[in-house]
């Protein structure tokens, strides 16, 4: 019993990583009244160039290892520029955020699985950047393997909670950002650029989910496939909502998330197989569902701007 | 300058056209493909023979099917993604329908329809309950359900449908074919004089008249008055005494039908049994159909037959020895959906207007004064 909880969590810490990440930028751009539906295609795109990079420049050892991380930054910058292009549509152009996010993630998935076939081809996989063994910690039982002996982008995505806590709680730039999701015309009357502030949210935003993306191809999976990112996008989303757009809500609800799903595949891996496997698979989207439920019946509310265009010079 | 706004209306899709065709051509042209040939095979192509033709029908079909009940919700006030999920159960509904119930003939066609929408009905009804009662945002709960129809579905087909000629392991799970009578007829069973040979099959005609009966409903009833006063304004259609949850759900219910028929024509007039793939990514590209038709039922059978266009002649890219792989369609309709949110914006937006007035009026002075 006591290895299989351990498998199951070994399991389940990576597999938050990816949704943790995705899940904090798009609090951010939550924050500041901006739905992003497409987060799934940034992921996409995220986790192309993640991979684009390594693959085309190859090498191997430590050279190897500093171009990896080049794409991931290069993902990062792709992912900000994939925010400002739905910036373009969503708050100069006020559209509606929910289609105009469809329309994001059809773009970006697609794109990365044409430009994917057309540079990469094949089950091509990359070096990758591996798990790191911290010294002596990873040397303690049980916890040794499951905490202090991961990838090091699953520590940076653990570490971005409390930081986009405090960016968000404890600086300037993160009360603007909430003042414009909650009453952008007030934000607007004190001089703050309603316009620039959700701009700036969004490529932060952006660039997470792409980092979360090149986690999944870079860190996680070391390969590219059309299903890589397989619905994460809309998971984390649906997180920003479990959480109760605060960051410390959305590390539980991806942990449970994750969790969900690393029991699944530890129960597929003990091999109980009288049980239907597909029943195990829909649960953490039951989950979510049934966690919906009682989010939404809950008197805190989010951004109350949420998803509504701002325009100075309407007199609404 | 009277008629401003028409000029201005032409220039921003004139606009908008080029961009789109600009960008795409940009995406194409990195791919490394021949961008006219490209554009040839995807407009011209699908025209050149009967059975070219017919394919593009054939997609045709679900796409409008799809389309006329996004329309439905969307114009209530719910936005229905989870098009993918009841097109899933209510072909699952449909197949079930078909194998246990012992109907044969013609006459049981009708039914089997009446059982995949009663299940795509089902499928939207929780969204639209959860939505009304729980106050949790469709956009989620819809993918949710997706994402647990296809594991249901795939769950049916793999255990209690499999067809036993591919029970040991050999290729992919499939249930077993509908008996033929329970086919819908092909289209030279109908028509006298048309080739043979193709799968081109009767769906279509119940597609339109579906778009013309879901016009009537919501264009011509109290109904469906209701349900778009609900969606164009909550508020207001809740101080004229319209219950506007029950509205949301009666919204999804018949969009979620809609869809579910959507699934039981292509298993019925297509596939003729449960296979592993068979939604085609309809329930997501339905939706853009819908958007592009300008959210009226008919309004999606123009831009139903547009998408299946484009969408058959991205699929012949490769026959025709163009390198370009054939999701480059997703690229496509995801550019599609942010050019025309854009520009519909714009359009409506009368300060852009003032200011493009403005502009064009001061450069006729300057040109005058010169």
């Amino acid at each position: 019993m006591l290895d299989f909880i351990v498998l199951f969590l070994t399991v389940g810490i990576p597999l938050s990583s990816a949704l943790l990440l995705a899940s904090l930028g798009e609090t951010v751009n939550q924050r500041s009244g901006v739905f992003n539906l497409g987060c799934e295609g940034v992921m996409c795109m995220g986790a192309f160039v993640g991979m684009f990079i390594p693959f085309m420049v190859g090498g191997s050892g430590p050279v190897a290892w500093y171009v990896n991380v080049a794409g991931l930054l290069a993902a990062a910058v792709v992912g900000a520029l994939f925010g400002l292009l739905f910036g373009v549509v969503v708050i100069k152009f006020g559209a509606p955020q929910g289609i105009a996010g469809i329309g994001l993630q059809l773009f970006g998935t697609g794109l990365a699985g044409s430009l994917y076939r057309h540079f990469i081809g094949g089950a091509q996989g990359v070096a990758g950047i591996n798990s790191i063994r911290i010294p002596i910690l990873s040397d303690l039982p049980i916890v040794g393997k499951m905490l202090f002996s991961c990838n090091p982008m699953v520590y940076v995505a653990f570490l971005m909670v409390p930081v986009v806590h405090y960016i968000l709680f404890k600086t300037p730039w993160g009360l603007r950002v909430r003042a414009c999701g909650t009453f952008p015309r007030a934000a607007d009357s004190m001089g703050i650029d309603v316009s620039k502030t959700r701009y700036q949210a969004l490529a932060f935003g952006s660039a997470m989910a792409a980092l979360a993306g090149a986690y999944l191809s870079v860190c996680y999976a070391k390969i590219f496939t059309d299903t890589l990112v397989g619905g994460r996008g809309f998971i984390a989303v649906a997180l920003v909502y479990f959480g109760r757009w605060s960051p410390v809500g959305v590390l539980g609800g991806a942990m449970l998330f994750s969790l969900a799903q690393a029991l699944q595949l530890a129960v597929q891996a003990y091999g109980f197989s009288a049980f239907p496997y597909e029943f195990l698979v829909m649960l953490p989207y039951v989950l979510v569902v049934v966690v919906l439920v009682f989010v939404g019946k809950s008197k805190h509310v989010g951004p109350a701007m949420l998803g509504k265009p701002f325009n100075r010079e309407m007199r609404t | 300058m009277k008629n401003f706004k028409l000029i201005y209306t032409i220039g921003v899709i004139v606009l908008a056209v080029l961009l789109t065709l600009g960008i795409a051509s940009l995406i194409l042209a990195v791919l490394g493909a021949d961008v006219l040939k490209t554009f040839w095979v995807i407009f011209c192509y699908p025209f050149t023979t009967f059975k070219n033709l017919s394919g593009v029908i054939n997609i045709m079909t679900p796409l409008t099917f799809v389309g006329v009940g996004i329309c439905v919700a969307y114009r209530s006030g719910i936005m229905n993604i989870g098009g993918e999920g009841q097109m899933l159960i209510g072909l699952l509904c449909a197949i079930v329908f078909a194998l246990y119930s012992g109907l044969e003939g013609p006459a049981s066609i009708p039914l089997i329809m009446l059982a995949g929408m009663i299940g795509g009905a089902i499928w939207g009804f929780f969204p639209g309950i959860l939505r009304s009662k729980f106050g949790v945002s469709e956009l989620l709960s819809t993918v949710m359900f997706n994402y647990i129809a296809t594991q249901l579905y795939s769950y049916c087909l793999r255990v209690p449908l499999l067809d036993p000629a591919v029970a040991g392991g050999a290729g992919d799970p499939q249930t077993v074919k509908l008996v033929e009578s329970q086919w819908l007829p092909r289209i030279n069973e109908v028509i006298e004089n048309v080739p043979k040979g193709t799968r081109f099959h009767t769906g279509i005609f119940i597609a339109l008249i579906l778009a013309v009966i879901v016009y009537l409903f919501m264009w011509k009833t109290p109904v469906g008055f209701k349900m778009r006063a609900a969606g164009a304004s909550d508020r207001a259609a809740r101080y004229g005494g319209i219950s506007v949850n029950k509205y949301l759900v009666l919204a999804m219910l018949v969009s979620g039908a809609c869809c579910g028929l959507a699934g039981t024509v292509e298993i019925l007039g297509v596939h003729h049994r449960g296979l592993g793939n068979c939604t085609g990514g309809y329930g997501f590209s339905g939706i853009v159909v819908a958007l592009f038709g300008g959210l009226h039922p008919l309004g999606v059978v123009p831009a139903a037959f547009f998408f299946a266009l484009i969408s058959f002649g991205c699929s012949a890219l490769q026959i025709n020895k163009i390198p370009v792989p054939s999701n480059v369609i997703d690229v496509l309709m995801g550019l599609v959906i942010l050019v025309i949110v854009a520009a519909k914006l714009i359009i409506a937006n009368p300060y852009l207007m003032d200011r493009a007035q403005r502009k064009v009026l001061s450069l006729l002075n300057r040109k005058e004064a010169a």
